[in-house]
């Protein structure tokens, strides 16, 4: 018999995927009415958990109690009846459906809505007042807000009367703004008596909401302890399994002269809708200009108008020469040959094949590289190879065998691969989006050393996240993006978290131009 | 490995999605083909016919003596050309349906090239009449291409119609334009004997083994060459590389520099060259002159052998014998036994339907079968 103290008590745990173990001999109790924090590297297997807790995988072994109670949950309607809610990383909402369609979606009285939605829209009413969760029911999902999007996704849970609620990544996609009112909601949850289960990898958001964290390494649970006792650094070490550095450690920039110019760079999509809305900036040698922003605002067109993927209007020069927006020489390989090196923010769609093997990978968009040539007929393989072995040795990418498929790798090595065939190009200016996105911390750590020696040998570097902490760590200037503007620029040393959310929410402080 | 992000469930299927090589390119394909035997024994049982009389007529038919490899290798030529044609174009994640009009095409290059020109010799013939019958087909894979690179027109839509056209035109242009005066036939006139093709029966050392006139010729060879030809091309050229990169990923080509359109074309018309060279073995091998229908089927044949062999040309050789034997054992049931041949097209029919479309089946099933497999052993260790 467990103790009915705890809203939700896993006992010994286990799941393998064919030879992987991806949760082994899991113990946690997570005490009613607290938030709980659950942390860990990707891969450290929290999704796994939480995916058995919610009924989408049967357990190998082990027990769920809730509330004190064994609970078998072998599907998700279950974990569901057992009181348990979960809000997804990715939304499962229907876009052209009212956030009432959406909450009552599966749900439903019976053959005629009327009365489910009525219903609906009294509770939805009740939710809001008491948890500061106020939505417009009427409104259509794809004209709400992201932030907006996934208060429906906790509203769909409340509304279902779970006690119970699971968060995976959520703050992944909110603004700080929107992320502290997240967590403002989390604790009017957890005030009415309600659990709540916050699975990251951001330690600043466990030291901020949680009451107790579980460390998770590699399936197993290190340890757990209460936030207030514990620290970052702490954390981290419980994460990775050794000492890591959480501040990166650069000297000052010294910029020489002008690598790129940009200006009035605009982007229409295929909608005709215009994305980049007149963008102008410099960056100089030795100099890595950041770009904040919310994901959407037009930093992922800004990669793509100067890697050469798609096509923009303004002008822009590379060295005071002339770099081509639109037309012939606004391609990729023309891009690669003037010395423009590109870490693509999304490495499995553009930076990666990964149905190649490592080395195929290693030539991806250099493979016009004479280097690379046997003779005028064929590509030297060998020769590629070995290059491979190199480029692997020298960025500790693990296992370090150049015929895997890319597929094979994990996240971390999978971009130290694209990071490594890039920077190892010695680039006169290297664009790089989210550099560490899915990336675990250990692998974090080296990428940014990589990024600063890079910089120190005389590199221009645009730097695109989301990761503000990245962003500020890493950059010599910052530039915050907005719906397709430069919002401003600001000195890392002298800005803050909170002033550079509000330019990223569009708020602009001293009447600036945008 | 990374499931941070991602969906659960996906990462299981990526898992669990794996199969041991050999597994892969042999087992799978012979649990195929099994099943489809299954299959067509219990259709013969039936219509009230013995099966192992008609497995013993098809093998004894087609290859327990050299007269039936002769036929037997002569089908497989002219699927080896459009089974490769049909590799190319998927490599570039192109799926070229129009490999039937493409070939068909291919012998009218061949047919004009060898009856309006005088040619000395018969090697002489051969390249130019390669170079037609490559060029004819490039050409009808050309338009599709177009329409697809720059209008997005979907290519299996365009060049199944492109199959239509090709039929019609062949018609026009066999009663209308190269029937010869007096003739009723909708074919064109025998082409110069000095064009004529070595049959393995004529050629020094095959002859020995090819004693009684035999279908299959030279163009086999040229076949073979082929399928090493589009091995180097994908693994060891530039071009190939950026094919296969293209037809992984879209986006990611693009963000590589590799010019989507280009290589579009460029993988057609390869495609479509390889697919009107199949007429040098069937038009200018063995008719010697040009007939309606011409291809008679090998174009959509191809596809099967192109799925059977998993796009690689060592595979697509193999699975070419296959129907190769296939074809010629067909023909053989309806020679000697009371089987009507149409079944013929029914066996056939079963192993496409097998090895292409429920080829996923089998391979869920395999793998299913595997993962439990892993599983035991791991609970034993």
């Amino acid at each position: 018999m467990a103790d009915p103290a705890y809203a939700i008590e896993l006992k010994g745990i286990s799941k393998a995927f064919g030879p992987v173990q991806a949760n082994r001999d899991i113990n946690i109790a997570v005490p009613k009415g607290t938030i709980h924090g659950i942390i860990g590297e990707n891969g450290a297997g929290k999704s796994t958990l939480m995916s058995i807790l919610y009924g989408f995988y049967k357990a190998d072994a082990g027990q769920i109690f809730v509330n004190g109670q064994s609970t078998p949950i072998p599907d998700s309607q279950s974990a569901i009846r057992a009181g348990i809610g979960m809000v997804f990383q990715h939304f499962k909402l229907v876009q052209n459906f009212s956030v009432l369609e959406n909450i009552i979606l599966g749900v439903e009285d019976g053959p005629m809505l009327n009365t489910s939605l009525s219903k609906a829209r009294n509770e939805l009413e009740r939710l809001a007042r008491d948890y500061e969760l106020d939505v417009d029911p009427d409104a259509l999902i794809e004209d709400l807000s992201v932030g907006h999007q996934q208060r429906v996704e906790i509203l769909k849970a409340l509304y279902r009367q779970a006690d119970i609620l699971i968060l995976d990544e959520p703050t992944g996609v909110l603004t700080p703004d929107e992320a502290d009112h997240l967590f403002r909601i989390l604790r009017g949850l957890k005030d009415q008596g309600k659990t709540v289960i916050l699975i990251t990898h951001k330690l600043r958001e466990i030291m901020e909401a949680t009451d107790n964290v579980s460390v998770m390494r590699r399936g197993t649970m290190v340890a757990t302890v209460k936030t207030a006792e514990t620290s970052p650094e702490q954390l981290a070490e419980l994460m990775v399994g050794r000492k890591v550095l959480l501040e990166v450690e650069k000297a000052p920039a010294k910029p020489g002269e002008v690598v790129l110019k940009v200006e009035d760079l605009r982007v229409r999509d295929e909608h005709k809708v215009e994305r980049l809305k007149g963008v102008s900036f410099e960056i100089r040698a030795g100099e890595i200009l950041g770009i904040a922003g919310v994901a959407g605002n037009g930093q992922t067109e800004l990669l793509e108008a100067l890697g050469g993927m798609i096509r923009a209007t303004g002008r822009a020069w590379l060295k005071g020469a002339d770099l081509p927006l639109s037309g012939t020489g606004a391609d990729g390989q023309s891009r690669r040959r003037t010395g423009i090196a590109h870490v693509p923010e999304d490495r499995h769609h553009h930076g990666l094949i990964l149905d190649f093997t490592a080395w195929e990978n290693v030539a991806f968009g250099y493979f016009n590289d004479p280097r690379y040539q046997k003779n005028a007929l064929f590509m030297d393989n060998d020769a590629i190879r070995t290059d491979t072995e190199r480029k692997m040795a020298k960025f500790d990418v693990r296992p370090p065998i150049p015929t895997l498929a890319a597929k094979s790798f994990s996240g971390g090595n999978q971009q130290k691969i694209v990071v490594a065939r890039e920077i190892e190009q010695n680039p006169a200016l290297l664009l790089i989006g989210q550099p560490t996105r899915g990336v675990d911390i250990g692998a974090i750590e080296f990428i940014h050393k990589q990024i600063i020696a890079l910089r120190d040998a005389g590199a221009a570097i645009l730097l695109v996240s989301v990761e503000l902490d990245e962003i500020m760590s890493l950059s010599d200037r910052i530039a915050v993006m907005f719906d397709g503007r430069i919002m401003g620029f600001r000195d890392p040393e002298t800005t803050d978290e909170r002033e550079l959310g509000l330019l990223m929410a569009g708020v602009t402080g001293k009447g600036e131009a945008a | 490995m990374g499931w941070g992000g991602r969906p659960p469930f996906i990462l299981e299927g990526r898992l669990m999605d794996r199969l041991p090589r050999w597994a892969d390119v042999a087992l799978v394909p012979f649990v195929s083909l099994t099943l489809a035997a299954i299959i067509s024994a219990l259709v013969i049982v039936a219509i009230g016919q013995d099966p192992w009389e008609a497995i013993t007529v098809m093998v004894k038919g087609s290859v327990m003596n050299a007269y039936g490899w002769g036929y037997t290798l002569y089908y497989a030529t002219s699927f080896i050309f459009t089974g490769l044609a049909v590799t190319v174009a998927f490599h570039a994640g192109l799926f070229n349906i129009g490999g039937e009009g493409q070939a068909q095409l291919g012998g009218l290059g061949v047919a004009l090239t060898l009856l309006f020109i005088p040619w000395p010799h018969w090697t002489i013939a051969l390249v130019a009449a390669s170079l037609g019958a490559a060029l004819f087909g490039a050409a009808w894979a050309a338009i599709p291409a177009y329409l697809q690179a720059k209008r997005g027109s979907h290519i299996v839509i365009t060049t199944i119609m492109f199959n239509y056209i090709a039929a019609s035109l062949m018609i026009f242009m066999l009663v209308d334009v190269l029937r010869p005066p007096g003739k009723m036939d909708p074919a064109t006139a025998n082409f110069p004997p000095a064009t004529h093709l070595p049959s393995f029966n004529e050629i020094p050392g095959l002859n020995a083994i090819f004693t009684s006139g035999v279908p299959a010729n030279v163009t086999f060879f040229i076949a073979l060459a082929m399928a090493v030809v589009v091995w180097l091309l994908l693994w060891r050229t530039r071009l190939g590389y950026q094919i296969r990169a293209f037809g992984k990923s879209e986006p990611a080509a693009r963000y590589a520099g590799i010019n989507p359109t280009k290589i579009i074309m460029i993988a057609m018309l390869i495609s479509g060259g390889l697919a009107g060279l199949m007429a040098i073995n069937n038009v200018m091998g063995e008719a010697e002159r040009l007939l309606g229908n011409s291809a008679s089927g090998a174009g959509f044949i191809g596809i099967a052998v192109a799925l059977m062999g998993r796009n690689h040309p060592i595979g697509v050789v193999l699975a070419a014998l296959l129907f190769g034997f296939l074809f010629q054992g067909g023909a053989e049931l309806g020679l000697w036994t009371k089987i009507p041949i149409e079944l013929r097209t029914v066996v056939q029919g079963l192993v496409i339907l097998f090895t292409g479309a429920l080829d996923m089946m089998v391979r869920m099933l395999l793998v299913r079968i595997f993962a439990l497999f892993r599983t035991s052993r791991l609970e034993a260790a």
